[in-house]
């Protein structure tokens, strides 16, 4: 289920905070932010669209460190430990840690 | 970045598959389910099959939303949708599922004002547009689908529109992925986890099937590279023989999921205490209905349906196949009685059940592949 | 080598929007009930039918033409109207001498949009050299007929040194594609207004004459069938040649050319471009050792820039056809039942 598709935000509409004008491919559309007005997108950040709404802003570096570690793939033992699994940064061990406390719950 | 292309980039998928084979042990058979119908139509439209080494099988999962809505719920949408006044619309994917008495277009035809709409806000608009009729928005979907349906329910409320209502048949994921697992003829050693469902639940739901079940589960994205990368993730946890959830989704996936979507939906929704799931039964806490303070909204509240249970034919085995007991093409029904032009059951209705997307996408494909084999095929090299 | 000798006779107890799209509802509408009662013994259907008059060999052909809206980026219903028709012929190998116009107004209808439409018919017929030599008006009631409804029948001579049939088509064969794809229909989507989307794109809408006169010039008999994927889009012609000679046919995924925003329009809706309508596309099947200088030459003709081979006849899968991704995956396309509907899931 779930067809969503990643648009470049290019337009916040001032006369209502809650559309913006995203973009696919040179398609735009007037998408509804209500479901990130936690943390809104600005223009020029990438959002996913599903069924008109935002669903969650896609992280650029996320994306490269998920490609750089693709590239990777195939390389020494050494390189691959050194790039540490599936992810870089602090977030990869928050997350290991939530998966961890997750695991050893009831 | 457009976070599509690079994501489709032949070298890294030749890179991933090579990878995906290099971890394979070859004396074991893998069954990796992949909950999501979203999974299985990019698993399809990209040829990520002819990829994998043959003791990987990838077994479609039961996150098809217009599948598993049983036909006696479109019947009452569909009674409805006859009410004088009433414009009925729905998400495309729903115009071609088929009622005891036809599908939406087919009553579209017979002189009923259906329309297809790519938003619940759209119908809103619609609403808004034509305020001497009656919008009702027939919605379906998972968890991703839903907080939009609730959120333009609170646009409705606070706009005090008289003219709209919803349909709700949003139903829950968690639930559906315990039904594969208490089934006593499950095989599956690890699951492909949906990544729509996740940007607004996250992944922390899933624990209980890595801690109870001991079932590695991978998070994934839709792009060939994703759904790829995922398999090698669950490669070597079942290499290393562990159990945990991992999130191979993390641009669009937030660990905690999307903290305003779940108040959105618990604003308006509840959860009803069982609903029926074509292929599955009735499973307890699995869907959601309007709550009380938004009843004026509730389609159910403000019409009367006839609530008649359709089951499906006996011989209509989409239960086992759901479960991934059995492959679409060995149910007797499969290309005979049961294609997507003429749809008996619930795989077959949308065209990423698991029976649909075999038909439209696999059949046939066994020969050609073998024939292409052994007769290469030059296309694209005419030079000018 | 033809296949409808299985006669599909039409049980639909009602006429659905469907049998009109183009897909396999049409098919069977058509092999089922118009074929068996009009054409007696069975045969593929082609764009146009050969007629022999008095030793003359004619090709006619009809259309009808209802969209809404009627004017959009690119056009509008009267230009589709003429350079439909043209295209039938050219695609049959004729070349348009002369075309006949009936309309079907609705009551009620402005004077200016009906004159807009005329004036639109007239520009399209001399830019694609035919004369339209008379027509029919008919009115009915407001509500009816969408405001218009165009129906052109066309008539013309065989271009020499063609000989199009489903029959002629070999394994090896290649498969030449004019440009891209999608355009039409996603334009046409847009213009609607449903789905809010806007986009800077255009119908594609054009007469195939020209290209289709380059390659007889270049290659004459080596043109073994050609089509223009209108309703339905490649899947849907190349499924009919598949099922018609009985071949399988072969596509390389990256060489179809897809507009950026054909490209997005049909990722958000959830459609493949393969499925979508155009109108000034054409699909050619040429024997394997005259592929080069057929592309050359519609790529040499203006507006043939764009052209590409973009696969091959072969025997399986027999009776469909394959697309192969650029890392070696591959998926069947199939025509669709009906027109297609965007998706959420």
């Amino acid at each position: 289920m779930c067809l969503a598709i990643p648009g470049k935000v290019v337009e916040l509409l001032p006369e209502d905070r809650s559309l913006a004008v995203v973009d696919v491919l040179g398609v735009r559309r007037k998408v509804d932010l209500g479901l990130l007005q936690e943390d809104p997108p600005l223009a020029g950040d990438w959002v996913l669209i599903h069924v008109g709404f935002a669903m969650s802003k896609i992280g650029e570096a996320d994306a490269l460190a998920q490609l750089r570690m693709l590239t990777e793939l195939g390389e020494s033992d050494a390189a691959r430990e050194e790039v540490q699994g599936y992810g870089l940064g602090e977030e990869e061990a928050d997350e290991e840690a939530e998966a961890a406390e997750s695991n050893a719950g009831p | 970045m457009r976070f599509v292309d690079e994501f489709r980039e032949p070298e890294l998928i030749t890179r991933t598959a090579s990878e995906i084979r290099r971890l394979a042990d070859a004396k074991r058979h893998y069954r990796f389910m992949e909950v999501c119908g979203g999974h299985t139509h990019s698993i399809y439209r990209f040829g990520l099959k002819d990829l994998l080494p043959s003791n990987i099988e990838l077994v479609h999962g039961p996150g098809c939303p217009v599948c598993v809505l049983p036909m006696g719920r479109i019947d009452d949408g569909l009674s409805i949708a006859e009410q004088p006044g009433v414009i009925f619309a729905a998400f495309g994917d729903m115009m071609r599922v088929p009622g005891t008495r036809g599908t939406p277009l087919e009553y579209k035809a017979r002189g009923m004002d259906v329309r297809i709409v790519y938003s619940p806000s759209d119908a809103l608009k619609l609403a808004r547009n034509n305020p001497e009729r009656h919008v009702m928005f027939f919605a379906i979907g998972f968890e991703t689908t839903a907080p939009s349906t609730a959120l333009t329910l609170m646009r409705a409320k606070a706009e005090r529109l008289r003219n709209f209502s919803v349909f709700c048949n949003h139903v829950t994921i968690i639930p559906a992925i315990r039904a594969i697992l208490d089934s006593p003829d499950m095989r599956i050693d690890a699951f492909i986890g949906p990544g729509h469902v996740s940007t607004v639940i996250g992944c922390r739901p899933y624990g209980w099937i890595a801690s109870n079940e001991g079932k590695p589960i991978v998070v994934s994205g839709f792009e060939p590279l994703d759904i790829l990368q995922s398999i090698v993730m669950l490669l070597r946890q079942l290499n290393e023989n562990q159990k945990k959830v991992e999130n191979q989704y993390k641009r669009a996936v937030p660990w905690e999921g999307n903290r305003a979507a779940l108040k959105a939906m618990a604003e308006v929704f509840e959860l009803r205490p069982y609903f029926e799931w074509r292929g599955l039964g009735f499973i307890s806490q699995s869907a959601l209905r309007i709550r009380a303070a938004y009843a004026e909204f509730d389609a159910e509240h403000r019409f009367s349906v006839p609530g008649v249970r359709v089951t499906d034919p006996k011989a209509a085995q989409c239960g086992e196949v759901l479960k991934g007991v059995l492959k679409p093409a060995q149910c007797k029904l499969f290309g005979k009685e049961c294609t997507p032009e003429h749809p008996i059951g619930a795989l077959m209705v949308s065209s990423e059940g698991s029976c649909a997307a075999y038909y439209n996408y696999e059949h046939r494909k066994t020969q050609a592949l073998t024939y292409l084999s052994q007769t290469p095929v030059s296309i694209g090299e005419t030079s000018v | 080598m033809t296949s409808v000798a299985n006669k599909i006779r039409f049980r639909d107890p009602q006429v659905e929007m469907a049998h009109g799209a183009g897909g396999k509802a049409s098919r069977r509408l058509i092999d089922g009930l118009f074929a068996p009662i009009l054409f007696g013994a069975p045969a593929p259907l082609g764009d146009a039918a050969h007629v022999n008059v008095n030793g003359t060999c004619v090709a006619m052909t009809t259309d009808s033409f209802v969209v809404r809206p009627l004017r959009f980026p690119g056009g509008s219903i009267g230009e589709l109207a003429v350079n439909g028709t043209v295209n039938d012929l050219a695609v049959s190998g004729a070349k348009a001498q002369a075309l006949v116009v009936s309309y079907v107004l609705e009551a009620g209808l402005p004077t200016e949009i009906l004159e807009a439409e005329i004036r639109a018919m007239a520009a399209a017929a001399a830019a694609a050299g035919v004369a339209i030599v008379g027509g029919d008006t008919k009115v009915v009631e407001h509500g009816k007929a969408d405001q218009m409804y165009i129906t052109t029948a066309g008539i013309g001579h065989l271009i020499l040194g063609m000989s199009i049939s489903p029959a002629a088509v070999r394994c090896g064969d290649k498969i030449l594609l004019s440009g891209p794809i999608g355009d039409h229909g996603i334009t046409i989507l847009l213009a609607r207004g449903e789905l809010d989307l806007v986009a800077d794109l255009r119908s594609d809408t054009r007469s195939v004459l020209p290209f289709v006169q380059a390659l007889a010039e270049a290659v004459g008999a080596g043109v073994h069938w050609m089509r223009d994927p209108t309703r339905g889009g490649v899947a849907t012609s190349l499924n009919e040649l598949a099922n018609d000679c009985g071949l399988g046919i072969v596509l390389s995924e990256e060489s179809i050319p897809v507009r950026d925003e054909v490209r997005g329009a049909c990722e958000l809706l959830g459609l493949d471009p393969l499925h979508i309508a155009n109108e000034g596309q054409f699909l050619v099947v040429v024997a394997a050792r005259q592929a080069e200088a057929a592309l050359h030459a519609v790529r040499a003709t203006p507006g043939g820039r764009e052209a590409v081979i973009i696969g091959e006849i072969g025997e399986q899968p027999a009776g469909a056809v394959l697309v192969k991704t650029l890392y070696g995956g591959s998926r069947i396309v199939d025509m669709l039942v009906g027109d297609p509907l965007p998706r959420i899931c």
